[in-house]
Protein backbone atom coordinates (compact mmCIF):
# COMPACT_ATOMS: atom_id res chain seq x y z
CA UNK A 1 0.00 0.00 0.00
CA UNK A 2 1.33 3.39 -0.87
CA UNK A 3 1.53 5.82 1.99
CA UNK A 4 0.16 9.08 0.71
CA UNK A 5 0.42 10.83 4.03
CA UNK A 6 3.33 13.00 3.02
CA UNK A 7 1.75 14.14 -0.20
CA UNK A 8 -1.42 15.23 1.53
CA UNK A 9 0.19 17.48 4.15
CA UNK A 10 1.12 20.69 2.38
CA UNK A 11 4.67 21.67 3.28
CA UNK A 12 6.68 24.49 1.92
CA UNK A 13 9.00 23.30 -0.78
CA UNK A 14 12.64 24.23 -0.34
CA UNK A 15 15.37 23.71 -2.87
CA UNK A 16 18.67 22.33 -1.67
CA UNK A 17 21.53 23.98 -3.46
CA UNK A 18 25.07 22.69 -3.28
CA UNK A 19 27.42 25.66 -3.55
CA UNK A 20 30.97 24.47 -3.97
CA UNK A 21 33.41 22.94 -3.07
CA UNK A 22 34.96 24.25 -6.29
CA UNK A 23 32.71 27.04 -7.40
CA UNK A 24 34.33 29.95 -9.24
CA UNK A 25 32.43 32.49 -7.17
CA UNK A 26 33.69 31.30 -3.80
CA UNK A 27 37.40 32.00 -4.45
CA UNK A 28 38.68 28.90 -2.75
CA UNK A 29 37.51 25.50 -1.69
CA UNK A 30 34.40 26.12 0.37
CA UNK A 31 31.30 23.99 0.32
CA UNK A 32 27.96 25.26 1.51
CA UNK A 33 24.75 23.32 1.37
CA UNK A 34 22.11 25.98 1.10
CA UNK A 35 18.41 25.58 1.69
CA UNK A 36 16.72 27.99 -0.67
CA UNK A 37 13.24 29.47 -0.75
CA UNK A 38 13.25 30.84 -4.26
CA UNK A 39 16.27 33.10 -4.22
CA UNK A 40 16.29 33.58 -0.45
CA UNK A 41 18.74 31.60 1.67
CA UNK A 42 16.86 29.85 4.48
CA UNK A 43 19.81 28.09 6.03
CA UNK A 44 23.34 27.15 5.16
CA UNK A 45 25.65 24.42 6.28
CA UNK A 46 29.33 24.94 5.56
CA UNK A 47 31.69 22.01 5.20
CA UNK A 48 35.37 22.79 5.60
CA UNK A 49 38.60 20.84 5.66
CA UNK A 50 39.10 20.22 1.95
CA UNK A 51 42.71 21.35 2.06
CA UNK A 52 43.52 20.36 5.63
CA UNK A 53 47.25 19.66 5.82
CA UNK A 54 47.59 19.05 9.58
CA UNK A 55 49.94 21.98 10.23
CA UNK A 56 49.67 21.60 13.99
CA UNK A 57 50.78 17.96 13.78
CA UNK A 58 53.43 18.78 11.19
CA UNK A 59 54.88 21.47 13.47
CA UNK A 60 55.39 18.93 16.26
CA UNK A 61 57.84 17.10 14.02
CA UNK A 62 59.91 19.97 12.72
CA UNK A 63 62.70 22.11 14.16
CA UNK A 64 61.71 25.66 14.94
CA UNK A 65 63.27 27.31 11.91
CA UNK A 66 61.59 24.84 9.55
CA UNK A 67 58.11 25.83 10.71
CA UNK A 68 58.25 29.27 9.07
CA UNK A 69 57.58 27.84 5.58
CA UNK A 70 54.49 26.10 6.97
CA UNK A 71 53.10 29.41 8.15
CA UNK A 72 53.43 30.75 4.59
CA UNK A 73 50.74 28.35 3.50
CA UNK A 74 48.13 29.61 5.94
CA UNK A 75 47.04 33.02 4.75
CA UNK A 76 48.99 32.99 1.53
CA UNK A 77 47.71 36.45 0.56
CA UNK A 78 49.82 37.98 3.34
CA UNK A 79 52.44 35.34 4.02
CA UNK A 80 55.11 37.68 5.50
CA UNK A 81 52.83 38.58 8.42
CA UNK A 82 52.54 34.88 9.28
CA UNK A 83 56.32 34.43 9.00
CA UNK A 84 57.04 37.37 11.28
CA UNK A 85 54.39 36.23 13.74
CA UNK A 86 56.10 32.89 14.02
CA UNK A 87 59.58 34.38 14.39
CA UNK A 88 58.36 36.72 17.09
CA UNK A 89 56.75 33.83 18.96
CA UNK A 90 60.04 31.93 19.05
CA UNK A 91 61.91 35.11 19.95
CA UNK A 92 59.60 35.58 22.90
CA UNK A 93 60.24 31.99 23.98
CA UNK A 94 64.02 32.26 23.79
CA UNK A 95 64.04 35.79 25.17
CA UNK A 96 65.69 37.53 22.26
CA UNK A 97 65.38 41.21 21.50
CA UNK A 98 65.56 42.09 17.84
CA UNK A 99 67.47 45.24 16.82
CA UNK A 100 65.41 48.29 15.91
CA UNK A 101 66.44 48.25 12.27
CA UNK A 102 65.20 44.70 11.79
CA UNK A 103 61.96 45.60 13.56
CA UNK A 104 61.38 48.53 11.21
CA UNK A 105 62.18 46.36 8.20
CA UNK A 106 59.66 43.84 9.47
CA UNK A 107 57.06 46.55 9.82
CA UNK A 108 57.60 47.65 6.22
CA UNK A 109 57.26 44.08 4.94
CA UNK A 110 54.22 43.37 7.08
CA UNK A 111 52.43 46.54 6.03
CA UNK A 112 53.16 45.82 2.36
CA UNK A 113 51.67 42.39 2.90
CA UNK A 114 48.62 43.93 4.53
CA UNK A 115 48.13 46.21 1.53
CA UNK A 116 48.46 43.23 -0.82
CA UNK A 117 45.94 41.26 1.25
CA UNK A 118 43.43 44.09 1.34
CA UNK A 119 43.88 44.76 -2.38
CA UNK A 120 42.83 41.19 -3.12
CA UNK A 121 39.85 41.29 -0.81
CA UNK A 122 38.54 44.71 -1.80
CA UNK A 123 38.98 44.23 -5.52
CA UNK A 124 37.28 40.85 -5.37
CA UNK A 125 34.30 42.44 -3.62
CA UNK A 126 34.18 44.69 -6.66
CA UNK A 127 34.35 41.73 -9.03
CA UNK A 128 31.50 39.97 -7.24
CA UNK A 129 29.31 43.02 -7.68
CA UNK A 130 30.14 43.01 -11.37
CA UNK A 131 32.81 45.73 -11.44
CA UNK A 132 35.80 44.08 -13.03
CA UNK A 133 37.78 47.16 -13.99
CA UNK A 134 38.78 48.17 -10.44
CA UNK A 135 40.18 44.71 -9.94
CA UNK A 136 42.20 44.90 -13.14
CA UNK A 137 43.68 48.30 -12.32
CA UNK A 138 44.59 47.72 -8.69
CA UNK A 139 46.04 44.25 -9.23
CA UNK A 140 48.95 45.90 -10.98
CA UNK A 141 49.92 47.36 -7.60
CA UNK A 142 49.83 43.96 -5.95
CA UNK A 143 52.23 42.81 -8.60
CA UNK A 144 54.58 45.65 -7.65
CA UNK A 145 54.41 44.65 -3.98
CA UNK A 146 55.33 41.11 -4.96
CA UNK A 147 58.26 42.46 -6.91
CA UNK A 148 59.49 44.16 -3.75
CA UNK A 149 59.13 40.87 -1.87
CA UNK A 150 61.05 39.15 -4.62
CA UNK A 151 63.83 41.66 -4.25
CA UNK A 152 63.88 41.33 -0.47
CA UNK A 153 63.69 37.57 -0.04
CA UNK A 154 63.62 35.95 -3.47
CA UNK A 155 60.07 34.67 -3.37
CA UNK A 156 56.75 36.22 -4.25
CA UNK A 157 53.82 34.43 -2.68
CA UNK A 158 55.18 32.00 -0.07
CA UNK A 159 57.92 34.29 1.10
CA UNK A 160 59.50 32.58 4.13
CA UNK A 161 61.09 35.91 4.94
CA UNK A 162 62.77 36.96 8.16
CA UNK A 163 64.63 34.65 10.47
CA UNK A 164 64.46 33.88 14.17
CA UNK A 165 66.45 36.80 15.57
CA UNK A 166 66.09 39.31 12.76
CA UNK A 167 66.04 39.56 8.99
CA UNK A 168 68.01 37.32 6.69
CA UNK A 169 69.55 40.20 4.73
CA UNK A 170 69.35 43.95 4.45
CA UNK A 171 67.19 45.55 1.76
CA UNK A 172 69.21 45.89 -1.41
CA UNK A 173 69.46 49.26 -3.21
CA UNK A 174 67.12 47.87 -5.87
CA UNK A 175 64.62 46.95 -3.17
CA UNK A 176 64.81 50.49 -1.74
CA UNK A 177 64.32 51.96 -5.19
CA UNK A 178 61.30 49.76 -5.85
CA UNK A 179 59.88 50.58 -2.43
CA UNK A 180 60.28 54.30 -2.99
CA UNK A 181 58.70 54.07 -6.41
CA UNK A 182 55.79 52.09 -4.99
CA UNK A 183 55.19 54.53 -2.14
CA UNK A 184 55.25 57.42 -4.59
CA UNK A 185 52.90 55.94 -7.17
CA UNK A 186 50.51 53.90 -5.06
CA UNK A 187 48.35 56.79 -3.70
CA UNK A 188 47.21 57.81 -7.18
CA UNK A 189 46.31 54.23 -8.06
CA UNK A 190 44.45 53.67 -4.82
CA UNK A 191 42.62 56.96 -5.34
CA UNK A 192 41.59 55.76 -8.77
CA UNK A 193 40.33 52.48 -7.33
CA UNK A 194 38.44 54.37 -4.63
CA UNK A 195 36.75 56.64 -7.12
CA UNK A 196 35.61 53.64 -9.15
CA UNK A 197 33.71 52.06 -6.28
CA UNK A 198 33.21 54.10 -3.12
CA UNK A 199 30.39 56.38 -4.30
CA UNK A 200 29.29 54.12 -7.13
CA UNK A 201 25.51 53.82 -6.93
CA UNK A 202 25.39 50.21 -8.12
CA UNK A 203 28.18 49.18 -5.79
CA UNK A 204 26.55 50.89 -2.82
CA UNK A 205 23.17 49.30 -3.55
CA UNK A 206 24.78 45.90 -3.80
CA UNK A 207 26.83 46.13 -0.60
CA UNK A 208 25.07 48.34 1.96
CA UNK A 209 23.12 46.20 4.45
CA UNK A 210 24.37 43.02 2.87
CA UNK A 211 25.59 40.38 5.33
CA UNK A 212 25.53 42.65 8.38
CA UNK A 213 26.63 41.56 11.84
CA UNK A 214 26.25 43.49 15.08
CA UNK A 215 29.16 44.23 17.36
CA UNK A 216 27.81 41.91 20.09
CA UNK A 217 27.42 39.03 17.68
CA UNK A 218 30.81 39.69 16.14
CA UNK A 219 32.48 39.52 19.56
CA UNK A 220 30.52 36.42 20.53
CA UNK A 221 31.64 34.75 17.33
CA UNK A 222 35.27 35.65 17.94
CA UNK A 223 35.63 38.10 15.06
CA UNK A 224 38.89 40.01 14.87
CA UNK A 225 40.58 42.22 12.33
CA UNK A 226 38.79 44.33 9.72
CA UNK A 227 35.56 42.35 10.09
CA UNK A 228 35.31 43.20 13.78
CA UNK A 229 36.30 46.81 13.19
CA UNK A 230 33.62 47.12 10.51
CA UNK A 231 31.10 46.19 13.20
CA UNK A 232 32.37 49.10 15.28
CA UNK A 233 34.84 47.60 17.77
CA UNK A 234 38.22 49.29 17.66
CA UNK A 235 40.30 46.24 18.46
CA UNK A 236 43.64 46.01 16.72
CA UNK A 237 46.52 43.90 18.03
CA UNK A 238 49.02 46.45 16.72
CA UNK A 239 47.64 48.96 19.21
CA UNK A 240 46.52 46.72 22.07
CA UNK A 241 49.67 44.60 22.30
CA UNK A 242 52.26 46.39 20.18
CA UNK A 243 54.95 44.17 18.72
CA UNK A 244 57.89 44.92 16.45
CA UNK A 245 57.95 48.65 17.40
CA UNK A 246 54.41 49.43 16.28
CA UNK A 247 54.23 51.79 19.24
CA UNK A 248 56.66 54.10 17.38
CA UNK A 249 54.24 54.78 14.57
CA UNK A 250 51.32 57.11 14.29
CA UNK A 251 48.30 55.58 12.64
CA UNK A 252 44.53 55.49 12.91
CA UNK A 253 42.29 52.49 13.33
CA UNK A 254 39.26 52.85 11.05
CA UNK A 255 35.98 51.50 12.38
CA UNK A 256 32.63 50.97 10.70
CA UNK A 257 29.13 51.18 12.11
CA UNK A 258 26.88 48.55 10.53
CA UNK A 259 29.25 45.65 10.06
CA UNK A 260 27.93 45.09 6.54
CA UNK A 261 29.82 44.39 3.34
CA UNK A 262 30.22 48.07 2.52
CA UNK A 263 31.74 48.79 5.94
CA UNK A 264 34.13 45.88 5.62
CA UNK A 265 35.16 47.21 2.22
CA UNK A 266 35.64 50.73 3.56
CA UNK A 267 37.59 49.63 6.64
CA UNK A 268 40.03 47.73 4.44
CA UNK A 269 40.34 50.65 2.08
CA UNK A 270 41.22 53.03 4.89
CA UNK A 271 43.63 50.51 6.38
CA UNK A 272 45.54 50.55 3.13
CA UNK A 273 46.03 54.32 3.49
CA UNK A 274 47.13 53.84 7.10
CA UNK A 275 49.53 51.05 6.11
CA UNK A 276 51.00 53.30 3.47
CA UNK A 277 51.55 55.98 6.08
CA UNK A 278 53.23 53.46 8.41
CA UNK A 279 55.55 52.40 5.59
CA UNK A 280 56.47 56.03 4.90
CA UNK A 281 57.19 56.66 8.59
CA UNK A 282 59.31 53.51 8.82
CA UNK A 283 61.27 54.46 5.72
CA UNK A 284 61.85 57.97 7.01
CA UNK A 285 62.92 56.94 10.51
CA UNK A 286 64.77 53.76 9.54
CA UNK A 287 67.48 53.36 12.18
CA UNK A 288 70.97 52.16 11.38
CA UNK A 289 72.52 49.17 13.02
CA UNK A 290 72.56 45.41 12.80
CA UNK A 291 69.70 43.50 11.25
CA UNK A 292 69.87 40.51 13.54
CA UNK A 293 70.23 39.85 17.23
CA UNK A 294 73.12 37.99 18.80
CA UNK A 295 71.51 34.56 18.91
CA UNK A 296 74.07 32.29 17.20
CA UNK A 297 72.10 29.15 18.10
CA UNK A 298 69.25 30.32 15.92
CA UNK A 299 70.52 32.78 13.35
CA UNK A 300 72.56 31.28 10.51
CA UNK A 301 76.11 32.70 10.52
CA UNK A 302 77.47 34.56 7.47
CA UNK A 303 78.73 32.19 4.80
CA UNK A 304 82.34 33.41 4.85
CA UNK A 305 82.49 32.69 8.62
CA UNK A 306 81.18 29.17 8.04
CA UNK A 307 84.10 28.51 5.70
CA UNK A 308 86.73 30.02 7.97
CA UNK A 309 85.62 29.75 11.61
CA UNK A 310 84.98 26.69 13.69
CA UNK A 311 82.13 28.08 15.86
CA UNK A 312 80.26 29.37 12.86
CA UNK A 313 80.58 26.00 11.18
CA UNK A 314 79.24 24.21 14.26
CA UNK A 315 76.31 26.60 14.57
CA UNK A 316 75.55 26.32 10.86
CA UNK A 317 75.46 22.54 11.16
CA UNK A 318 73.34 22.58 14.31
CA UNK A 319 70.79 25.00 12.89
CA UNK A 320 70.47 23.19 9.58
CA UNK A 321 70.12 19.83 11.32
CA UNK A 322 67.59 21.33 13.73
CA UNK A 323 69.59 20.80 16.92
CA UNK A 324 68.93 24.06 18.70
CA UNK A 325 68.50 24.25 22.46
CA UNK A 326 65.16 25.79 23.24
CA UNK A 327 64.08 26.57 26.80
CA UNK A 328 61.00 24.98 28.32
CA UNK A 329 57.98 27.19 28.45
CA UNK A 330 54.75 28.24 26.87
CA UNK A 331 54.12 31.49 25.07
CA UNK A 332 51.29 33.09 23.18
CA UNK A 333 52.04 35.72 20.63
CA UNK A 334 49.50 37.41 18.41
CA UNK A 335 49.97 39.62 15.39
CA UNK A 336 47.43 41.57 13.41
CA UNK A 337 47.18 39.41 10.31
CA UNK A 338 45.49 40.33 7.06
CA UNK A 339 42.14 39.21 8.40
CA UNK A 340 42.42 39.27 12.15
CA UNK A 341 44.33 38.24 15.22
CA UNK A 342 46.74 35.55 14.14
CA UNK A 343 47.93 33.84 17.30
CA UNK A 344 50.57 31.24 17.97
CA UNK A 345 50.29 29.28 21.20
CA UNK A 346 53.58 27.46 21.52
CA UNK A 347 54.45 24.91 24.19
CA UNK A 348 58.05 23.77 24.37
CA UNK A 349 59.29 20.89 26.52
CA UNK A 350 62.90 21.67 25.77
CA UNK A 351 63.02 19.35 22.77
CA UNK A 352 64.07 20.13 19.24
CA UNK A 353 60.53 20.49 18.02
CA UNK A 354 57.57 22.23 19.63
CA UNK A 355 55.63 20.03 22.02
CA UNK A 356 52.42 21.64 20.87
CA UNK A 357 51.70 24.50 18.53
CA UNK A 358 48.18 25.81 18.34
CA UNK A 359 47.44 28.25 15.57
CA UNK A 360 44.71 30.78 16.14
CA UNK A 361 43.55 31.20 12.59
CA UNK A 362 41.19 34.16 12.41
CA UNK A 363 39.11 32.93 9.49
CA UNK A 364 38.55 29.52 10.99
CA UNK A 365 37.01 31.23 13.97
CA UNK A 366 34.83 33.78 12.23
CA UNK A 367 33.73 31.71 9.25
CA UNK A 368 31.32 29.84 11.52
CA UNK A 369 29.17 32.96 11.65
CA UNK A 370 28.68 32.80 7.89
CA UNK A 371 25.31 30.91 7.96
CA UNK A 372 24.07 33.44 10.50
CA UNK A 373 25.10 36.36 8.29
CA UNK A 374 23.55 35.18 5.03
CA UNK A 375 20.28 33.91 6.47
CA UNK A 376 17.35 35.69 4.86
CA UNK A 377 19.44 37.27 2.14
CA UNK A 378 19.71 36.53 -1.55
CA UNK A 379 22.06 33.96 -3.02
CA UNK A 380 24.08 36.63 -4.81
CA UNK A 381 24.47 38.46 -1.49
CA UNK A 382 25.74 35.27 0.11
CA UNK A 383 28.56 35.19 -2.45
CA UNK A 384 29.35 38.82 -1.76
CA UNK A 385 29.33 38.30 2.01
CA UNK A 386 31.81 35.48 1.70
CA UNK A 387 34.25 37.49 -0.36
CA UNK A 388 33.93 40.48 1.97
CA UNK A 389 34.78 38.30 4.99
CA UNK A 390 38.14 37.54 3.39
CA UNK A 391 38.08 33.85 4.18
CA UNK A 392 41.27 32.25 2.89
CA UNK A 393 41.00 28.50 2.35
CA UNK A 394 44.60 27.85 3.36
CA UNK A 395 44.13 29.49 6.71
CA UNK A 396 40.66 28.11 7.28
CA UNK A 397 41.75 24.51 6.92
CA UNK A 398 45.38 24.84 8.07
CA UNK B 1 67.16 38.93 27.30
CA UNK B 2 63.74 40.44 27.78
CA UNK B 3 62.52 40.42 31.35
CA UNK B 4 58.79 40.17 31.69
CA UNK B 5 57.19 42.34 34.32
CA UNK B 6 55.17 40.81 37.09
CA UNK B 7 51.48 41.18 36.33
CA UNK B 8 50.19 43.14 39.29
CA UNK B 9 46.48 42.50 38.68
CA UNK B 10 46.94 38.73 38.66
CA UNK B 11 46.86 38.53 42.44
CA UNK B 12 43.61 40.48 42.57
CA UNK B 13 41.92 38.19 40.04
CA UNK B 14 43.37 35.16 41.81
CA UNK B 15 41.99 36.27 45.18
CA UNK B 16 38.55 36.82 43.71
CA UNK B 17 38.58 33.39 42.07
CA UNK B 18 39.86 31.71 45.25
CA UNK B 19 37.15 33.41 47.30
CA UNK B 20 34.47 32.18 45.00
CA UNK B 21 35.71 28.75 43.98
CA UNK B 22 37.99 27.86 46.90
CA UNK B 23 39.80 24.59 46.45
CA UNK B 24 38.77 24.27 42.84
CA UNK B 25 41.35 26.82 41.82
CA UNK B 26 44.49 24.69 41.75
CA UNK B 27 47.24 27.12 40.75
CA UNK B 28 47.80 30.74 39.81
CA UNK B 29 51.06 31.55 38.11
CA UNK B 30 52.70 33.62 35.42
CA UNK B 31 54.18 32.00 32.32
CA UNK B 32 56.30 34.55 30.44
CA UNK B 33 54.01 37.57 30.01
CA UNK B 34 50.83 35.61 30.46
CA UNK B 35 48.81 34.82 33.60
CA UNK B 36 47.84 31.15 33.92
CA UNK B 37 45.13 29.77 36.18
CA UNK B 38 44.65 26.03 36.62
CA UNK B 39 41.20 24.94 37.77
CA UNK B 40 39.37 21.68 38.39
CA UNK B 41 37.68 20.26 35.35
CA UNK B 42 34.24 20.04 36.93
CA UNK B 43 34.30 23.75 37.79
CA UNK B 44 35.43 24.99 34.39
CA UNK B 45 32.05 26.12 33.11
CA UNK B 46 31.32 28.08 36.29
CA UNK B 47 34.76 29.69 36.23
CA UNK B 48 34.42 30.68 32.58
CA UNK B 49 30.89 31.93 33.18
CA UNK B 50 32.04 33.97 36.17
CA UNK B 51 34.95 35.47 34.24
CA UNK B 52 32.69 36.34 31.32
CA UNK B 53 29.54 37.56 33.03
CA UNK B 54 30.64 39.07 36.33
CA UNK B 55 30.91 42.85 35.97
CA UNK B 56 34.14 42.93 37.99
CA UNK B 57 35.80 40.53 35.53
CA UNK B 58 34.68 41.25 31.98
CA UNK B 59 36.64 38.57 30.14
CA UNK B 60 34.09 38.53 27.37
CA UNK B 61 36.19 37.40 24.44
CA UNK B 62 37.29 33.81 23.86
CA UNK B 63 40.57 34.03 21.99
CA UNK B 64 41.63 30.40 21.72
CA UNK B 65 40.55 27.01 22.90
CA UNK B 66 42.98 24.20 22.37
CA UNK B 67 43.69 20.72 23.61
CA UNK B 68 46.94 19.07 24.54
CA UNK B 69 48.10 15.49 24.99
CA UNK B 70 50.90 14.67 27.41
CA UNK B 71 51.28 10.89 27.65
CA UNK B 72 54.07 11.17 30.26
CA UNK B 73 51.89 13.19 32.59
CA UNK B 74 50.28 10.15 34.24
CA UNK B 75 46.73 10.61 35.46
CA UNK B 76 46.49 13.97 33.70
CA UNK B 77 47.23 13.00 30.14
CA UNK B 78 44.97 15.55 28.50
CA UNK B 79 44.57 19.26 28.97
CA UNK B 80 42.42 22.00 27.52
CA UNK B 81 43.68 25.56 27.42
CA UNK B 82 41.27 28.48 27.18
CA UNK B 83 42.55 31.98 26.55
CA UNK B 84 40.24 34.82 27.43
CA UNK B 85 40.58 38.50 26.70
CA UNK B 86 39.20 41.48 28.54
CA UNK B 87 39.27 43.95 25.69
CA UNK B 88 38.38 47.00 27.74
CA UNK B 89 41.30 46.68 30.15
CA UNK B 90 43.40 44.71 27.67
CA UNK B 91 44.00 41.84 30.05
CA UNK B 92 44.47 38.31 28.86
CA UNK B 93 44.02 35.18 30.92
CA UNK B 94 44.88 31.55 30.29
CA UNK B 95 42.71 28.93 32.01
CA UNK B 96 43.84 25.32 32.04
CA UNK B 97 42.12 22.11 32.98
CA UNK B 98 43.73 18.68 33.17
CA UNK B 99 42.05 15.32 32.90
CA UNK B 100 42.85 11.65 32.75
CA UNK B 101 42.64 9.74 29.48
CA UNK B 102 39.88 7.60 30.98
CA UNK B 103 37.50 10.51 31.29
CA UNK B 104 37.51 12.91 28.38
CA UNK B 105 34.12 14.43 29.12
CA UNK B 106 34.37 18.22 29.27
CA UNK B 107 31.49 20.64 29.69
CA UNK B 108 31.02 22.56 26.46
CA UNK B 109 31.55 26.32 26.40
CA UNK B 110 29.13 26.79 23.52
CA UNK B 111 26.47 28.09 25.91
CA UNK B 112 28.79 31.01 26.76
CA UNK B 113 30.34 31.70 23.36
CA UNK B 114 28.92 30.56 20.02
CA UNK B 115 32.47 30.71 18.68
CA UNK B 116 33.40 27.75 20.91
CA UNK B 117 31.37 25.58 18.53
CA UNK B 118 33.99 25.09 15.84
CA UNK B 119 36.90 25.38 18.25
CA UNK B 120 35.52 22.45 20.23
CA UNK B 121 34.73 20.51 17.11
CA UNK B 122 38.34 20.93 16.04
CA UNK B 123 39.70 19.73 19.38
CA UNK B 124 37.28 16.79 19.31
CA UNK B 125 38.54 15.99 15.85
CA UNK B 126 42.20 16.23 16.89
CA UNK B 127 42.15 14.71 20.39
CA UNK B 128 38.77 13.07 20.95
CA UNK B 129 37.47 15.20 23.82
CA UNK B 130 33.80 14.64 24.45
CA UNK B 131 32.30 18.08 24.91
CA UNK B 132 29.13 17.49 26.90
CA UNK B 133 26.34 19.79 25.78
CA UNK B 134 27.83 20.61 22.39
CA UNK B 135 25.03 20.98 19.82
CA UNK B 136 26.83 19.31 16.92
CA UNK B 137 29.94 17.37 17.88
CA UNK B 138 31.25 16.09 14.57
CA UNK B 139 34.67 16.06 12.95
CA UNK B 140 35.44 19.31 11.19
CA UNK B 141 38.78 19.18 9.38
CA UNK B 142 39.34 15.45 8.95
CA UNK B 143 36.97 13.15 7.15
CA UNK B 144 34.09 11.58 9.02
CA UNK B 145 35.31 8.03 8.33
CA UNK B 146 38.55 8.55 10.26
CA UNK B 147 38.65 6.18 13.24
CA UNK B 148 41.31 7.81 15.40
CA UNK B 149 42.23 11.23 16.73
CA UNK B 150 45.41 12.17 14.92
CA UNK B 151 46.91 14.82 17.24
CA UNK B 152 47.44 12.31 20.05
CA UNK B 153 51.08 11.66 20.60
CA UNK B 154 50.95 7.92 19.89
CA UNK B 155 50.23 8.52 16.23
CA UNK B 156 53.34 9.22 14.15
CA UNK B 157 53.30 11.84 11.46
CA UNK B 158 53.75 9.34 8.67
CA UNK B 159 52.82 5.74 8.11
CA UNK B 160 55.25 3.57 10.09
CA UNK B 161 55.26 1.05 7.29
CA UNK B 162 57.33 3.31 5.09
CA UNK B 163 61.00 2.48 4.82
CA UNK B 164 61.92 4.82 2.00
CA UNK B 165 62.11 7.85 4.29
CA UNK B 166 64.51 6.85 7.05
CA UNK B 167 65.43 9.92 9.08
CA UNK B 168 66.56 8.09 12.20
CA UNK B 169 70.13 9.36 11.94
CA UNK B 170 69.09 12.91 12.70
CA UNK B 171 66.49 12.06 15.27
CA UNK B 172 63.42 13.40 13.61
Amino acid sequence: MVDNQNILTPEKDYVTLNLGPTHPATHGIFQNILKMDGEIVVSAEPTIGYIHRAFEKLAEHRPYNQIAPITDRMNYCSAPINNMGWHMTVEKLIGCEVPKRAQYMRVIIMELARIADHIICDSVIGVDTGALSGFLYIFQERELIYEIFEEVCGARLTTNTGRIGGMERDFSPVAWAKLEKFVKEFPAKLKEFESLLVRNRIFMDRTINVGPISAEMALAYGFTGPNLRAAGVDYDVRVMNPYSSYEDFQFDIPVGTNGDTYDRFMVRLEEMWQSLSIIQQAMKNMPDGPIYADVPEFYLPPKEDVYSKMEALIYQFKIVMGEMDVPKGEVYHAVEGGNGELGFYLVSDGGRTPFRLHLRRPCFIYYQAYPEMIKGGMLSDAILTMSSMNVIAGELDA
Amino acid sequence: MIAFLQIEWLEEVGTQLRERFGEQVLAIEQAYDFPVIVVEKKAILEVLGFLKNDPSMGYTFLTTLCGMHMPEHKGQEFAIVYQLHNMQLNRRLRIKIFMSENDLNVPSATSLWPTANWMERQEYDFFGFNFVGHPDLRRILNMDEMNYHPMRKQYPLEDLGRHDKDDSMFGR
